[in-house]
């Protein structure tokens, strides 16, 4: 029933290309993007001290993974004093296998989850169903997205791309209990509460992820909006939590700070209906067994890199989503990947290998809003770039892959002509008299290969003679000529 | 000698858009500035570092910086080719690990101003003295200048000054035109979805013309409007402030070399 991502290496232009032609989901992002973002910039202008808000966020993240070796020692360490056991997973294929041989332990061939991103990373949903065990979403848009055997496409909103009829429609046939259900948000939401409730009560096996944990008292936090959250996390005997190594954090004030700016950016409210937070186990009350799988995954690659670390400080509140211009057009699918927008681009790049997804760093216009909202001020943009390096040195060092070929030819002789006066000059001749030529080939732009991305929607100005020209011959007129100067 | 400034025209205001450089030339003078456009200024690598390329952009900042050794203040038509210079230079630098390199790109950035940043902020002015134009202008905020440069509204107060002009509130004002530099074409699907938007927008403002400060995202919006046969013309501030009211606004500056 799930569905797998497509196999890489993604193409973004024209994974855009298709989705930009889907009118339906266009209308759906804007109204959805749109109220999301009204809500969250009247509640950020109401905390006085946002921007050092964001610099603390940005610090708490930073003293975390600058420390992060010692911090998951002592994170495993607490976590065992509370009676928890730790597991540690360097790839996603051993996370499979030590959350497949948990869940086996158990005797459930069901479990129930809570929303968790990292779990759809890792394949989770499709390991354990072939190894015999059914594992039912309960947030009620990944239930939507599960039941509709289609792919989340927002970090936060995984069912953005879908208006309630679409979803009446999957509820009518896929959803027990829900064959006459109207499309009205209420009856839709009776309708899975309906069916969930005794999922709760009947599955004796949970696995969620995590927002952050806190290594100086191994405590693991989970925010949420619904409470299937907390029912997951304190109903079934057995708890498997599933994190990222980098979500750890130093202190409960660390959390403290997160925990004000996660709402305020992610939802827009200034604090989300639930905030789970657990300790290991206690007795007689709550899950009597506690796991916590601490992941890699490609974590420590992008930790070694200077520059591109900070997307690690990412909290997945979905901020940069929201205000992108990019994303707001192409929906989440275009950049088939788990996490998609500003921050898939740069996150995805990184954890799966730059080969695997070499377009994701052009995904973007480089416009800068996405910087602006972050609450834990990753620079996106810079880091967008440092990527585009990062892939063109890649294609230069094997002479294949993105950007290899005419396009670097291009771009490697447009520098050498920039960094000559007189070829420069020559070239502002040459492009007058290239531009002359397209004008009378008016009409006949297939012509010019180069061009149709342009052409396609824009007319090309016409060609004048340069400024420098001009200026140069001011200049002479005036009796300043700039001396030195080389013969046109 | 009074107060002088050195242009960083720019590679694109040069070659395809004379008409921006001379307009700023004349603002310029008009406040009393003597003006110096050092010859051996070709590109600011911009293009070249944003499309992943940041060796050749280093040499044609190693370039820029020669070019501009004398200038006392550097001003940029462009917000966007004057960000590269303040905040990415030093990185680019940084990255070189050459000492000197570092140290020579921190004091160009340190002098180099957007062209509205210097008339409001170095010189005080917001009256330019620009000649009346009586014409609806709608203004669109690039965002180099919005998120690099943190310009502000200089350009919208200095078009509020001049005399007739009816400065219209554009809608989304602040979300990107689409242009990107390489993205327009790399990624020229959703360029255009970002620009049929843009245009939708400027078009119900009922301006007559489109304004902005970068003439690389005017390129790609004028040749939007051009496509669209739209009445809308597309214009560098500096123009406006400078006086192109011998030319009728309601009808496009020029016709397009392509279509």
């Amino acid at each position: 029933m799930t569905a797998r991502w497509p196999t890489v290496p993604q193409d973004f232009p024209r994974a855009a290309a298709a989705t930009l032609k889907d009118e339906g989901l266009r209308v759906n992002l804007t109204h959805a993007t749109t109220a999301i973002r009204g809500k969250r910039a009247g509640v950020v202008a109401e905390v006085d001290d946002w921007e050092d808000l964001r610099d603390e966020g940005a610090a708490a993240r930073d003293r975390a993974l600058r420390e992060l070796d010692a911090r998951l020692v002592q994170l495993e360490a607490s976590v065992t004093a509370a009676g928890g056991v730790v597991h540690w997973a360097p790839d996603k294929a051993a996370a499979q296998r030590i959350v497949v041989d948990l869940v086996r332990a158990t005797g459930s061939d069901e479990v129930i989850k809570v929303k968790s991103l990292l779990t759809d990373e890792l394949e989770l949903n499709p390991a354990l169903e072939e190894a015999g065990v059914h594992a039912q979403e309960t947030d009620l848009a990944e239930l939507i997205v599960q039941l509709a055997g289609d792919r989340q496409s927002h970090i936060l909103v995984p069912a953005i791309h879908k208006n309630r009829r679409e979803i009446r429609d999957v509820f009518r046939e896929r959803l027990p209990g829900a064959e006459d259900v109207s499309d009205d948000p209420a009856a839709l939401a009776e309708a899975a509460r309906r069916y969930l409730r005794e999922t709760f009560l009947r599955v004796p096996v949970a696995i969620s992820g995590a927002n952050a944990a806190v290594a100086e008292t191994g405590t693991v936090a989970v925010v949420e909006s619904e409470g299937n959250g907390r029912m997951c996390l304190t109903l079934p005997r057995t708890l498997i939590s599933v994190m990222g190594i980098e979500k750890v954090l130093g202190t409960w004030e660390d959390l403290g700070t997160i925990l004000r700016l996660l709402p305020r950016s992610s939802t827009g409210e200034r604090m989300n209906p639930y905030t789970s937070l657990w300790t290991g186990v206690t007795p007689g009350d709550g899950p009597e067994e506690f796991h916590l799988v601490l992941v890699d995954a490609g974590r420590t690659n992008a930790l070694a890199d200077p520059v591109g670390r900070d997307a690690l400080r990412c909290i997945r509140c979905s901020a940069c989503l929201n205000v992108c211009p990019v994303y707001e057009r192409t929906g989440g699918g275009a950049y088939e990947s788990i996490y998609p927008g500003p921050i898939g681009a740069i996150l995805t790049p990184q954890l799966q290998g730059l080969d695997t997804a070499p377009t994701l760093p052009w995904a973007s216009s480089l416009c800068g809003a996405c910087y602006e909202v972050c609450p834990v001020k990753i620079d996106i943009p810079k880091i967008l770039v440092h990527l585009r390096g990062r892939v063109t040195a890649e294609t230069d060092a094997s002479g294949k892959g993105h950007g290899a070929g005419a396009e670097r030819l291009a771009m490697r002789s447009v520098a050498r002509v920039m960094d000559s006066r007189r070829a420069y000059q020559a070239a502002q001749r040459a492009g007058r008299l290239g531009l002359a030529l397209l004008e009378r080939g008016n009409g006949r732009k297939g012509r010019f290969p180069g061009l149709k991305g342009w052409t396609q929607s824009r007319d090309l100005p016409a060609p004048e003679p340069s400024f420098r020209s001009w200026w140069r011959e001011r200049e002479a007129t005036d009796g300043v000529g700039d001396a030195g100067e080389a013969p046109r | 000698m009074g107060i002088r400034a050195s242009l960083l025209i720019t590679c694109l205001v040069d070659t395809l858009y004379p008409d921006v450089g001379r307009a700023t030339v004349t603002v310029l003078e008009r406040a009393g500035v003597t003006v110096d456009v050092p010859m051996e200024q070709t590109c600011c690598g911009q293009m070249h570092q944003n499309a992943g390329h940041p060796d050749d952009a280093t040499r044609l900042m190693r370039r820029t910086i020669r070019a501009f050794a004398d200038a006392d203040v550097v001003v940029s038509p462009s917000p966007s080719c004057a960000a590269q210079v303040v905040e990415h230079y030093p990185h680019l630098a940084e990255r070189s690990g050459d000492p000197g390199l570092l140290r020579e790109a921190r004091a160009l950035a340190a002098r180099t101003r957007d062209l509205s940043t210097y008339l409001v902020d170095d010189l005080g002015v917001v009256v330019t003295g620009a000649p009346a134009f009586p014409h609806a202008v709608t203004y669109h905020p690039t965002c180099h200048g919005l998120r690099l440069l943190g310009i502000g509204d200089r350009p919208q107060r200095l078009l509020r000054h001049v005399p007739g002009l009816d400065l219209r509130d554009l809608p989304d004002a602040t979300t990107c035109c689409g242009f990107g530099g390489t993205f327009a074409v790399t990624n020229a699907d959703v360029s255009t979805a970002m620009l049929d938007d843009k245009l939708r927008a400027v078009q119900g403002t009922g301006a007559a013309v489109l304004a902005a400060a970068d003439s690389s995202c005017l390129m790609h919006l004028g040749g939007g409007l051009s496509r669209r046969r739209s009445a809308v013309r597309p214009l560098h501030y500096a123009e406006i402030l400078a006086g192109v009211a011998d030319r009728d606004p309601r009808v496009p500056a020029r016709e397009a070399a392509v279509r």
